[in-house]
Formats: C-alpha cells, sequence, structure tokens
C-alpha cells in the first residue's frame, strides 16, 4: 500500500509504480501465449470439417427427431438397473468411507505419522481415476455386468464422500468434544456424542450430493459394458438408430432432473 | 480437597502458562480465580481435569494423585470433577435431555448410552435437576434453540449430575448479559452450598466475584498473587493483578451497577 508525497498532499495507490509494471508485463506475456496457441491450433485443424459441422448437425438432429417414443417400453430395466448402481454403489462408498473419514482427519486420527497418510492415500487414488476406468478395470475383472457398475462406483465414490467428511470432522467446534470428555466419557462415547451429532448434517448432504453425481456417471458405465442405461446407448450409437438415442438421452435427462430435485429436498431438510 | 503442587505447564510454543502453582482448597469451599486475559486461568482448571496434560507437578483430588493416571483410571476421576464452559459448550444438535444425561457418560456403558437407554435412577435425576435450575418444559427443545442464560443452566445439569465433588467453572458469565450472568453465578454457588461442593470459578469480573465467594486467588502471567477474602483486594492488590488501572472508580461504579440491577429486578 505505497503512500507518496506531492507538494503536501498524501496519494495513495493499490500499486507501487514497479507492482504496477510487472502487474502490465504479465498481461503481455499472457496474451502473447495466447494469441500463438490459437495460431498453432488454427494450423493443425481441418478447417472443412468445422465449417461443415452445422450441416452435420443438422442432419443428424432431423434423423434424432421425432424420438422413437414405442422403444420406452424396453428402457424400464436399464434406467432401473442404473439406478440401483447409484445407490448400491453410494451406500459401499459410505460404509467404508466413514471410517477412512475418521482416519484421515487431524483431530481423530490415532496416528498422525502413520495412519493418517495411509487413510489420504486411500482418498486420491480412489478419486483420482474415473469411475469409466475402474468400470473397465473391473470388468475385466469380475465380468461384465450390474455387480462391476456398483463397484467402480463405490470405489471411484469413496475417496470423495472421505475428503468431504474428513474435512467437516476437522471442522467441529472442539469445546463439545472437551465438555464430552470432561464428563469421563470414553473414547468411543466421546465420538457418539461430541462428534458425531456435529458432523450428521454434513454426513447427509454429502450422501445425497454423491449419489447424485452418481446417477449421472452410472448412465455411462453401459457404454463399457458395466450394465444400466449406458449399454442401449451404446448399442443405439452403433446400429445409428438416431431416434432411440435421442429418447435415452430424454430419459437420463428425466432421471438426472428428479435426483438433482430430491438432494435439494433432502439437503433442505437437514439444514 | 483438592491439592495442587507445583504446577507447572510449558506450551509447546515456550510460553509458561503457569509457574509452580500451590494450592489447596478444602472441602465445600467457593473459590474465584482471578486475572487478565491469558494470565493462565483457563490452562490452570484444564491441568485440574487433565484436559491439558500438565508438564510437571502433582494433583490431588482426595487421596488420589490424577497427574499420574491410566486413561482409563483418569475418566472414573473426571466423573467426580464437573465442568462448567464459557460458551457452554452443549452438544448442540442434541436435546436438552440428551445434553444433561451426556453427564453420566463415565458410568453407563457405550451401548446404553448410544442407544439412550439411561438407567431410570438417572432419567429421574436428569429431571431433578431441570426442574431445580427451572427448565424442566425445556426438556425436548434441541440446545441451540436455547437462550444463552438457559443453556448455561443445562450445562449447570450436565455437570451436576455426575455427583462430583467439585466444580470447575471456566468463565460462566462471559458471554452473558449482567442480570443473567448474576443470577448464574448465584445459582452455581446456591447449588455448591446445597450440595457441598468445592468449586473454582474462574471469572473476569472481579465485582461479580466478591459478591459471591468465600475466596478470592489472583493469578498473572501464571504466578499466584494474591490469595484471600474478596474484600481484601484493595486497589493496590487490584493494580498487582491486572496493571495499573484507576481501580477507586471501578469499585465505586461496581457498586453502583449493582443497586442499579437490584433496583431493576
Amino acid at each position: 500500500m505505497p503512500v507518496r508525497e506531492a507538494s503536501g498532499l498524501k496519494i495513495w495507490q493499490r500499486r507501487t509504480q514497479r507492482e504496477s509494471l510487472s502487474h502490465w508485463a504479465l498481461w503481455l506475456v499472457g496474451i502473447a501465449v495466447f494469441a500463438y496457441c490459437w495460431q498453432q491450433i488454427s494450423a493443425a485443424t481441418t478447417w472443412f470439417f468445422v465449417w461443415d459441422a452445422p450441416r452435420i448437425a443438422d442432419d443428424i438432429w432431423t434423423r434424432a427427431t421425432p424420438p422413437k417414443w414405442e422403444y420406452i417400453t424396453q428402457l424400464g430395466k436399464p434406467i432401473w438397473d442404473t439406478l440401483n448402481i447409484a445407490t448400491m454403489g453410494t451406500m459401499i462408498a459410505l460404509v467404508f468411507a466413514v471410517p477412512v473419514a475418521f482416519l484421515a482427519a487431524r483431530n481423530t486420527t490415532p496416528s498422525r505419522f502413520f495412519i493418517r497418510p495411509i487413510a489420504l492415500l486411500i482418498i486420491v487414488s480412489t478419486r483420482s481415476i474415473n469411475s469409466l476406468i475402474w468400470a473397465l478395470l473391473l470388468i475385466a475383472i469380475i465380468g461384465p455386468g450390474v455387480f462391476a457398475g456398483v463397484i467402480a462406483i463405490a470405489i471411484r465414490s469413496i475417496g470423495f464422500c472421505a475428503k468431504l467428511l474428513y474435512e467437516a470432522i476437522e471442522e467441529i467446534d472442539q469445546t463439545q468434544v472437551e465438555a464430552i470428555t470432561a464428563t469421563g466419557a470414553s473414547r468411543w462415547q466421546v465420538m457418539a456424542y461430541g462428534i458425531v451429532p456435529q458432523i450428521l448434517p454434513a454426513f447427509a448432504g454429502i450422501a445425497v450430493f454423491r449419489w447424485d453425481i452418481n446417477i449421472r456417471e452410472s448412465t455411462v458405465l453401459g457404454l463399457v459394458g458395466a450394465g444400466g442405461i449406458g449399454l442401449q446407448l451404446s448399442s443405439s450409437l452403433n446400429v445409428l438408430a438416431w431416434p432411440q438415442v435421442s429418447l435415452i438421452l430424454l430419459v437420463i435427462l428425466a432421471a438426472v432432473v428428479i435426483s438433482e430435485w430430491v438432494s435439494a429436498k433432502v439437503r433442505g431438510a437437514i439444514i | 480437597m483438592l491439592r495442587l503442587d507445583r504446577l507447572v505447564k510449558t506450551y509447546k510454543t515456550g510460553d509458561q502458562a503457569l509457574k509452580a502453582v500451590e494450592l489447596e482448597v478444602p472441602e465445600g469451599q467457593v473459590l474465584a480465580l482471578i486475572g487478565p486475559s491469558g494470565a493462565g486461568k483457563s490452562t490452570l482448571i484444564r491441568c485440574i481435569n487433565r484436559l491439558v496434560e500438565p508438564t510437571s507437578g502433582k494433583v490431588y483430588l482426595g487421596d488420589t494423585e490424577l497427574t499420574g493416571l491410566s486413561s482409563g483410571s483418569l475418566r472414573k476421576e473426571r466423573r467426580r470433577m464437573g465442568m462448567i464452559f464459557q460458551e457452554y459448550a452443549l452438544v448442540e444438535r442434541l436435546s436438552v435431555m440428551e445434553n444433561v444425561l451426556s453427564g453420566r457418560l463415565g458410568y453407563v456403558g457405550f451401548w446404553r448410552s448410544f442407544l439412550r437407554r439411561y438407567p431410570q435412577s438417572d432419567v429421574d435425576e436428569a429431571f431433578r435437576l431441570l426442574d431445580r435450575v427451572g427448565l424442566a418444559h425445556m426438556a425436548d427443545k434441541r440446545a441451540d434453540e436455547l437462550s444463552g442464560g438457559q443453556r448455561q443452566r443445562v450445562g449447570i445439569c450436565r455437570a451436576l449430575i455426575q455427583d462430583p465433588a467439585l466444580l470447575l467453572v471456566d468463565e460462566p458469565t462471559a458471554s452473558l448479559d449482567p442480570k443473567t450472568s448474576r443470577q448464574i453465578m448465584r445459582l452455581i454457588c446456591e447449588l455448591c452450598k446445597e450440595r457441598e461442593l468445592a468449586a473454582i470459578i474462574n471469572i473476569h469480573d472481579v465485582a461479580l466475584a466478591q459478591m459471591f465467594v468465600q475466596r478470592v486467588v489472583g493469578l498473572r502471567l501464571g504466578a499466584m498473587v494474591y490469595d484471600g477474602p474478596p474484600d481484601g483486594l484493595s486497589p493496590d492488590k487490584l493494580t498487582e493483578i491486572y496493571g495499573e488501572e484507576d481501580w477507586e472508580a471501578t469499585i465505586e461504579k461496581v457498586d453502583d451497577e449493582e443497586l442499579e440491577t437490584e433496583a431493576a429486578e
């Protein structure tokens, strides 16, 4: 916060002269890099396909409309599978995420230097791999089908849920824990009375939030053979049955809208 | 009943919060611990029930020495020391009844407490205590629906249901308005008399301490600089505890304030 004096007045500016100069230089470099990248990408693009895009898109649109409504009778089972994959996967994930979160939170971990890093490793490794890739791996191991989808969703969600939950555990009000400890409560009682009531709203919020995400993720798992509506989507795409594709997309849209509505309701009820 | 023997607490940062404090509290005595912020008042009472581990020195509760206890026996001894907190420290999302009953956690097993199946005698005692502090009709309310004074009453019930021999009270009135502060202090002191409890009350309101307690201990920078009756707190003594200030005016003003609240009641 530089203040400089000029003819008896104190002049305040946000940045010193040197700061504003380096600011300006940074912007210049940024714009130059952007322009250069633009040029490179442009040179590597086959512009014919790009100019052609609106025509192709219009072509697909006319083929895909109207959706083949009678096909809906065959979509009931797959969308039910998709919902089950998401729900089961979320539940299994939560069963594993809760202990991992308690082991990872600084204020509840039994050992900061040994167990906490392991818990953090579990969180990072399950989180960093997309559920589609987990599904590919699991199909190779346990064969195609809904079960592979459930496990893929579960593994992917452990890290996500555990991370959000352990952050909630670290943010609890420590004096409530102190008060329960001071009554002579055991370690488990302190957890049940001092910590769990404080993180319960966060837990419920995380659970429905992840369930909502998992419904979207499980719609694509069928593309690699892990069950659900994605299976129908990929077979329809393969035979270029555009009216079926459009109907499937509408069904997915409806499922996602409903899940968003449910999770918003649940979150509203908790808070 | 409670005896501190050269109690020292040095924090990791090197701050010496307590410098060889010697203190003896006889059965049934209510003692106010005064001193400026950072004098080590909170640390002192937390070192007694080992929410903060003392660096060295001994704490005797009756005949039991506390600093050397294993965690199991420490839990047993903690049941004999009820604690009351500045910000009430109730579990906000639990009901008033659950908060009071949580004072019995040291006596009941995990599953009983988890399933909220407390012995009927505990529930009876909880209702008796809530009735005593005038909150019997609030038993089903969630703790975060209560006002500050009501919360502190619940905190008092939670401490008393432990059936303690000693109360450790950390700034019970710091978050309350002057009138509620007086009511809470009066309630704590009455209950101590009824049950013949000893109590250590951390408090920074000197006038309030003088009104209610039999003995005052002044702490400055982790060392005891005053130990005596409340009316022995002369301006000189207060200067020694808190530092230079116009204490005459403060004490006089306190008297006026007292009259005003008395009139308002």
